[in-house]
C-alpha cells in the first residue's frame, strides 16, 4: 500500500497497474461480445437513472388512460387493458430489475467469495464442512424452495425476493473460487508472502483476491444474470409484490389479463424482451470475459482460417 | 468402490439436508400453516377432522420437535404424505402426484434430454472446427438464447404458433379434452402436439449451455497430447475426434447435466404455467396459490430426490466410463 502511495505523484512515468486497467479496458471495446453487452447494459442505466426523461407520463401504475389502446404517436407501446401506458411501465420499470439484478449479485458474490476463498485457505475440516455446504446448496432445486420461501415470508416484498435470491445463488460461484484459489495455495508469491510474515488476512485480500479478480467478475455477472431470470420469474409467478412498477410485475399483469390472447401481445412480449436484452447484456459480458481470461477460447482470426 | 461409496454417503447426507430445511422452514417462517389451514377449511371441516390432517401432516404442535421431526423424516420415506389441504381439499397427495407426475417425466424429462445430446453434438463439431462458419456463428447465438427467460420464449411461441396462426398448436393442457384418452393412436398425436410448444420451449433454452461447455471441454481436449500422438499415429479425423477427444471431453458435461437439473426444474415450472401444463411444476404452482403446505413440502422433496437421483445415476456413468475417477478413490 505504501509502495503504491509513493509511486502514484511521480506523474512522469504512468504506474503501471494504470496501464494494465487500460489493457482490459481495450480487450473489451475489441471484443465484440463484451462491447454489445456493455451498450445494451448502458442503455438500461441510463433508463433506470433518469426515466422521467423518456416518458412524460409521471405515474405509470395510474390507470389514467383509455384502457387497451393500439400503438399510436401518443402512447408508443399502446395500453394496458387497465389503462396504463405500457411505455411508460417499461422505463419506470427498468430500475427496480436493473436494481434487484445488481444488488443480488453483488451480495451473491460476497458470499461466493467469502465462503470460497475462506474454504480453500483454510483447508482441512473447514474445507471439508464447507464444501460440503455449497455441494448442497448447489445440488438442491433452488426455484421450488424460493417460491416456497416467498410464500411462507409473505408475498410482495422486494426485500424477500432479495434476500431469497442471494442465499440460493451464491454456491455456484463458490464452487469455482474454491477450486480456483486451491490451484493457487502452494503457489511460490503466496509462499513468499508467508515467509515475509505477512499476516492472513493481507494475504487473502491483497495477494490471493487480485489474482482472481476476473473469475470474480465473471461470478458476478452470472450471478446477476441467475437474478435477472429468477426475479421476473418469480415476479411473472406472482410473488412479488404486485403494486411495485418493474418487467415482472408488467409480465404479471399481462398473464393476469389475458395479454396474449386479447390482442395486446405488446404488454407482456415487451417486458419480456427487456428481460431477455438484461440478461443477454450480462451474457455476452460473462462470456467475453472468459474469452479475455482464457486466449485459447477466443475466436480464430480469419487469416489462420485461410491459410 | 471408494468412489461409487462416497457418492452414495453425500447423496444420503443430501437428502437428509434438505429434507431437514423442508420440516423447519414452516416452523421458523411468520405465518404459521396452522392459521392458514384454519382460514381455507373455515366452515368445512370439522376441528378433530382438522387436527387429524394436520397429525397425518406431521404437524403435532404439542408434541416436542424431536418427536416431531422423527416422524416426519418416517412418513416422507413410507409415502405417507398426507392430504392435500388445496384445492383438492382431503384428498390423498399420492394420488395427486402421481397424476402429474407422468406428464413432467415425458415432456421436461425428454425434452431436457434431447436438448443435453443436441447440444453436445453441436459442441463437438463447433469445437473441432475451430474457427469454421459453425464455430464463429454459434457461440453467440447459443450465449443469447441461453440467457432467454423460460416463459418469455414459452409466451412467444404461442404468439407465434397459436395466437397469430389461429390456433395453429395448442397452446394449454396436456390433450384435447373432447379426445377420450386411451392408447389411441388419436390421443398420442393429440399429446404430442400439445407437447411441441412446451417442449420446445425447454429445448430452446436448454440447448444453448450445453452447446458452450461442449465447445469449450472439446478446444481443451483438443490441445492435449493424447490427440497429438493419435495424429502422430496416424490415425483418422474421424477417429480421434469421436473416441479420443469427444469421449474425454463428454465427462465434464456429464456430471454437468446431473447438477443442471435443478435450474431444469425451474424453468419447468414456469414453462408448465405458461403452458398450464399439468404436471408437477404447474402443481407446485396451484399448491402455493392456495397455500397447500402438505402439497408443497412434498413436492419440494420430490424435486431435491429427483436431481439427487441423477446427479448419482451420472455420478455411476463417470465411474464407469472414467476408469480415473475409480483409480482416486
Amino acid at each position: 500500500m505504501t509502495a503504491l502511495l509513493t509511486t502514484s505523484p511521480s506523474a512522469t512515468a504512468p504506474p503501471s497497474p494504470r496501464r494494465r486497467g487500460g489493457g482490459i479496458l481495450r480487450a473489451v471495446l475489441r471484443n465484440r461480445k463484451a462491447l454489445i453487452g456493455l451498450v445494451i447494459f448502458g442503455v438500461f442505466t441510463v433508463l433506470a437513472a433518469v426515466p422521467q426523461l423518456f416518458t412524460s407520463v409521471t405515474e405509470p401504475n395510474k390507470l389514467a388512460f383509455p384502457p387497451a389502446l393500439p400503438p399510436s404517436a401518443e402512447h408508443w407501446l399502446g395500453t394496458t387493458s387497465l389503462g396504463q401506458d405500457i411505455w411508460a411501465q417499461l422505463v419506470y420499470g427498468t430500475r427496480q430489475s436493473l436494481v434487484i439484478a445488481l444488488v443480488a449479485g453483488f451480495f451473491a458474490t460476497v458470499l461466493s467469495v467469502l465462503v470460497g476463498i475462506s474454504a480453500a485457505y483454510l483447508g482441512g475440516l473447514a474445507d471439508d464442512v464447507f464444501s460440503m455446504i455449497i455441494n448442497i446448496f448447489l445440488i438442491i432445486p433452488t426455484f421450488p424452495l424460493i417460491i416456497i420461501l416467498a410464500t411462507y415470508a409473505g408475498k410482495g416484498t422486494t426485500t424477500v425476493v432479495l434476500v431469497v435470491l442471494v442465499v440460493t445463488g451464491w454456491s455456484y460461484g463458490a464452487n469455482q473460487l474454491r477450486a480456483q484459489a486451491l490451484s493457487l495455495r502452494n503457489r511460490d508469491f503466496l509462499e513468499s508472502a508467508r515467509v515475509r510474515g505477512e499476516r492472513r488476512s493481507y494475504i487473502i485480500l491483497a495477494e490471493m483476491l487480485p489474482t482472481m479478480t476476473s473469475l470474480i467478475v465473471a461470478n458476478f455477472l452470472g450471478a446477476a444474470l441467475y437474478s435477472v431470470l429468477t426475479a421476473a420469474g418469480l415476479q411473472f409467478l406472482g410473488l412479488g409484490d404486485p403494486n411495485s412498477i418493474s418487467w415482472g410485475t408488467m409480465l404479471y399483469w399481462s398473464q393476469n389479463q389475458q395479454a396474449l390472447q386479447s390482442g395486446m401481445p405488446l404488454w407482456s412480449i415487451a417486458p419480456g424482451l427487456c428481460v431477455a436484452l438484461l440478461g443477454v447484456s450480462f451474457a455476452l459480458l460473462n462470456y467475453a470475459f472468459d474469452e479475455i481470461g482464457n486466449p485459447a477460447l477466443r475466436p480464430v482470426r480469419r487469416r489462420r482460417a485461410a491459410a | 468402490m471408494r468412489y461409487v461409496l462416497r457418492r452414495l454417503g453425500f447423496f444420503v447426507l443430501t437428502l437428509w439436508a434438505a429434507l431437514t430445511i423442508n420440516f423447519f422452514i414452516p416452523r421458523f417462517m411468520p405465518g404459521s400453516p396452522l392459521q392458514a389451514l384454519r382460514a381455507r377449511t373455515f366452515n368445512k371441516l370439522s376441528p378433530a377432522a382438522l387436527e387429524e390432517m394436520l397429525t397425518s401432516f406431521g404437524y403435532k404442535p404439542h408434541e416436542n420437535v424431536g418427536v416431531q421431526y422423527l416422524d416426519y423424516l418416517g412418513h416422507m420415506f413410507t409415502g405417507n404424505w398426507g392430504v392435500s389441504i388445496g384445492s383438492a381439499l382431503g384428498e390423498p397427495i399420492t394420488k395427486i402426484v402421481g397424476q402429474a407426475l407422468p406428464w413432467t417425466l415425458g415432456l421436461v424429462g425428454v425434452a431436457t434430454v434431447l436438448a443435453f445430446l443436441a447440444g453436445s453434438v453441436i459442441g463437438v463439431l463447433a469445437g473441432w472446427r475451430r474457427g469454421g462458419t459453425l464455430d464463429s456463428i454459434l457461440p453467440s447465438v447459443f450465449v443469447v438464447t441461453s440467457a432467454l427467460p423460460y416463459f418469455w420464449v414459452g409466451l412467444l411461441l404461442i404468439l407465434f404458433f397459436s395466437v397469430w396462426t389461429g390456433g395453429w398448436l395448442p397452446s394449454d393442457f396436456n390433450y384435447d379434452s373432447s379426445v377420450q384418452p386411451g392408447f389411441t393412436p388419436e390421443f398420442i398425436l393429440d399429446v404430442l402436439r400439445h407437447a411441441i410448444l412446451p417442449g420446445l420451449t425447454i429445448f430452446i433454452t436448454a440447448v444453448g449451455g450445453w452447446v458452450l461447455t461442449m465447445r469449450n471441454n472439446m478446444i481443451t481436449t483438443l490441445a492435449e497430447d493424447y490427440i497429438r500422438m493419435g495424429r502422430a499415429k496416424g490415425l483418422t479425423n474421424r477417429k480421434i475426434m469421436y473416441q479420443y477427444a469427444a469421449r474425454n471431453a463428454f465427462l465434464p458435461n456429464l456430471s454437468g447435466f446431473a447438477m443442471s437439473l435443478g435450474f431444469v426444474i425451474s424453468g419447468a415450472i414456469l414453462v408448465e404455467y405458461v403452458f398450464n401444463y399439468p404436471g408437477l411444476g404447474y402443481l407446485l404452482y396451484n399448491a402455493v396459490q392456495n397455500t397447500d403446505y402438505p402439497l408443497m413440502q412434498v413436492l419440494f422433496m420430490l424435486f431435491t430426490v429427483a436431481v439427487l437421483v441423477s446427479v448419482l445415476l451420472c455420478d455411476f456413468a463417470t465411474a464407469w466410463l472414467d476408469p480415473r475417477s475409480r483409480a482416486k478413490g
